[in-house]
């Protein structure tokens, strides 16, 4: 029975790593779980005493939460929406043949490598300040007044911030994915006098759908929790116009030091990550099966 | 040398090495990255000069991270820092929880009775001390001398909110990018909310009633928020809502604001003409007061060293704060750069003292609104609470964080003063109620 055997051992060896991960995901879930259910404010410490479900009543008709759910998706959908489309656009541009093809593509995807931020930090005082920024300046030149964007749209601005950043990363995917596009299945597209527009429906997006697939997996996974941005930017004002999940734990956890509601907040949100991830992985899984 | 001396040699230096590790002391202190503050680590060598068996490590932070650094350290009890800088909001939640060393034998040069009353006031629980500052402010109305002269107004010493409108209109000049007033409207608890509970105070209005029932729909919170949020919006900055001590600072020294009313510790750095363009037009007031109302809101704030009750260190952490708030402090620093710079706000002696009023042409002023700061009773109504540009209680942060974004949302434009104030105390209500103060 050496199947048996060698099966046996290969999950002795596997057990560490497994035991390891078990102890990484479970310890941390279990705390959370515990004091989501407790009270426990650093500030005011009064025994621990068990809450029930306290905790999640109070966070979930906190008046920010229906606000912060609806910034989260607005942010997501709106950062995939401009760097879905401007990738596709990018990537198409960058397939051409052109001089210095290299150092343009490094450009491109500069952005990507500049810290969440450092880059918001420039948005933020170098473009968008409505007295010294660039934007602001441009305005001028032509009469108009200037928008003072992080406090008028600050959702906008946030999603330009964001997706300028996860741009260069929807057009690296997208650009490999284009160069394993067969030259010959287009020429023979064009020799049977398919036009550009029909060619790229017919036969470049349909390629191209696995890796838009892997784009809005990933950067799901991280606009979901972002914070940085809001953080250096609008602190998730004015008011709670640009406060998104992650956000509004934080403000529990780390202004209010209520830990039991940042908890029962962090779970709510694990809860509803998983509901999204669930659709995202059918979806991912149905392209892949193709 | 044979092999074994030289060994003997290399275990001897060993041994003699963690012998003098063992018998030095290292103190960890988090501290917040002021001007202030970082002078005092240049000039720490003084100290460990004479306390040889002390080392110092220093954990220096922006003010939010190591607000949220040591309340974490000292409410789990860590034990992970020696030495604390907190302000006077702090001091008094912490002492009644039992969390902090009270510092009453600090030695002869440390003083208590050389520091000023609200001050100390502002830093005792049950009459003893538990933080020993090292610089304190309360709020002033800084202006321009030159325009208010271009438009022939005159400021008084103790102006009144009525003028303050009155001037800022006249001084407006948007072609030419002068706004009449500059003001903090960046939310946060100690960003637009520690002007605009001062500015409620000064008004009369009180954040809570004798049951711990908040009152920002009374009538003077109305008055107070709709005369602060109209006059940012008509004479203030374009981004008003965005702007905090620091964005206000950098417009002011650039010259774009006719008056900016803040912490007095601005005072030092707009009249500097290294860092300032108007350093030579710049004039003080009080902060100013509603006209029936001799009230200016009652500003203070106090960066203070405070030791954990957690800490291991205790005797040598005292000698450290003794240093660096004792009056030999002042002559240090007075002595390596100058009067001007010794941290201000905290002793009586520093006043009384000719060189430093000669120094800083702004010590008068400075003291009589510091000494003019009652956080026991900040507003004219009675109030459970100590406090005025905040309130020493816990649930405070929250309800300032959220209170503060409310009030900014309201600069910026998107909702209503009233709606804002509406959402503040249905926010507060809640707030309370979790913290148990209200059923």
């Amino acid at each position: 029975m050496a199947s048996t055997h060698s099966g046996a051992t290969a999950r002795l060896m596997l057990s560490p790593a497994v035991a390891l991960l078990l102890v990484w995901m479970a310890v941390p879930l279990a705390m959370t779980l515990w004091y989501s259910v407790h009270d426990y404010q650093l500030l005011m410490p009064r025994g621990h005493e068990f809450l029930g479900l306290e905790n999640y009543v109070y966070f979930l008709t906190d008046p920010a939460f229906f606000q912060s759910l609806a910034n989260t998706f607005a942010l997501l959908v709106g950062v995939l929406a401009i760097t879905v489309i401007g990738g596709i656009g990018l990537a198409l541009l960058l397939d051409q043949p052109m001089h210095g093809q290299g150092i343009v593509r490094v450009l491109v995807v500069s952005p990507f490598f500049v810290m969440p931020t450092v880059s918001a930090l420039v948005w933020k005082n170098m473009f968008m300040n409505p007295v010294n920024g660039l934007f602001a300046w441009i305005a001028q030149v032509f009469g108009m007044r200037a928008i003072d964007w992080l406090a008028e749209v600050p959702l906008f601005s946030l999603t330009l911030i964001v997706a300028w950043g996860w741009l260069p990363f929807a057009t690296l995917i997208l650009l490999t994915a284009l160069q394993s596009l067969d030259a010959e299945q287009r020429e023979a597209a064009e020799m049977d006098g398919a036009s550009t527009i029909a060619r790229f429906i017919h036969i470049t997006l349909p390629h191209l759908a696995r890796a838009i697939a892997v784009v809005i997996l990933i950067q799901t996974i991280f606009l979901l929790s972002l914070f940085a941005e809001i953080l250096v930017t609008t602190n998730g004002g004015p008011g709670n116009q640009s406060t998104n999940l992650a956000y509004l734990v934080y403000s529990q956890a780390l202004l209010r030091f209520d830990v039991g509601s940042a908890s029962a907040g962090g779970v709510v949100a694990v809860v509803l990550a998983n509901i999204l991830a669930i659709f995202l992985m059918r979806l991912v899984g149905k392209n892949l099966e193709r | 040398m044979t092999t074994k001396q030289c060994l003997l040699a290399l275990y001897a230096s060993i041994a003699t090495f963690f012998a003098a590790q063992a018998s030095a002391v290292t103190l960890t202190i988090a501290t917040v990255n002021n001007g202030d503050m970082i002078r005092m680590q240049k000039l720490a060598g003084d100290f460990t000069r004479q306390h040889s068996d002390i080392e110092l490590r220093w954990v220096t932070l922006e003010e939010n991270l190591l607000r949220q650094r040591v309340t974490i350290d000292v409410a789990t009890q860590g034990g992970q820092y020696d030495v604390m800088t907190v302000g006077n909001y702090e001091v008094p939640i912490w002492a009644a929880q039992d969390w902090l060393v009270p510092l009453d034998d600090l030695g002869e040069d440390f003083a208590r009775d050389d520091l000023l009353p609200a001050i100390d006031d502002s830093l005792s629980h049950d009459g003893k001390l538990y933080a020993a500052p090292f610089y304190a402010e309360s709020a002033l109305t800084m202006y321009r001398t030159d325009l208010f002269e271009r438009a022939g107004l005159t400021m008084p010493e103790s102006p009144t909110w009525k003028f303050i409108r009155k001037a800022a209109e006249k001084i407006t000049d948007r072609d030419n990018g002068i706004y009449g007033i500059c003001l903090r409207g960046k939310a946060g608890w100690g960003e637009n909310m520690a002007f605009v509970s001062t500015l409620a105070h000064s008004w009369g209005a009180r954040w809570f009633d004798m049951q711990w029932q908040p009152q920002l729909q009374s009538r003077g919170w109305q008055a107070a928020v709709a005369f602060y949020v109209d006059l940012l919006k008509k004479y203030g900055p374009p981004g008003a809502s965005t702007n905090g001590f620091n964005e206000n600072l950098a417009l002011f020294q650039a010259g774009k604001c006719g008056m900016w009313i803040d912490a007095s510790v601005a005072a030092s750095f707009v009249s500097d003409p290294r860092q300032s363009t108007v350093s030579d037009d710049v004039g003080f007031a009080l902060f100013p007061s509603r006209a029936t109302v001799e009230n200016h809101g009652n500003w203070l704030w106090a960066w203070s060293f405070v030791i954990p009750a957690a800490s291991e260190n205790v005797e040598a952490a005292k000698t450290f704060v003794a240093w660096a708030t004792g009056k030999s402090y002042m002559q240090l620093v007075a002595a390596e750069s100058g009067w001007a710079d010794v941290p201000p706000g905290t002793r009586q002696s520093l006043y009384s003292s000719a060189e430093y009023r000669q120094a800083a042409p702004f010590a008068g002023i400075v003291l009589q609104a510091i000494e003019a700061a009652n956080t026991r009773h900040p507003s004219e109504q009675a109030v459970p609470y100590v406090g005025g540009n905040f309130v020493s209680i816990a649930p405070y942060q929250g309800i300032g964080t959220v209170v503060g974004q409310q009030i900014s949302a309201a600069v910026a434009g998107q909702i209503s003063t009233r709606q804002a104030l509406a959402n503040a105390q249905h926010i507060a209500e809640r707030e309370m109620t979790r913290a148990r103060y209200l059923d």
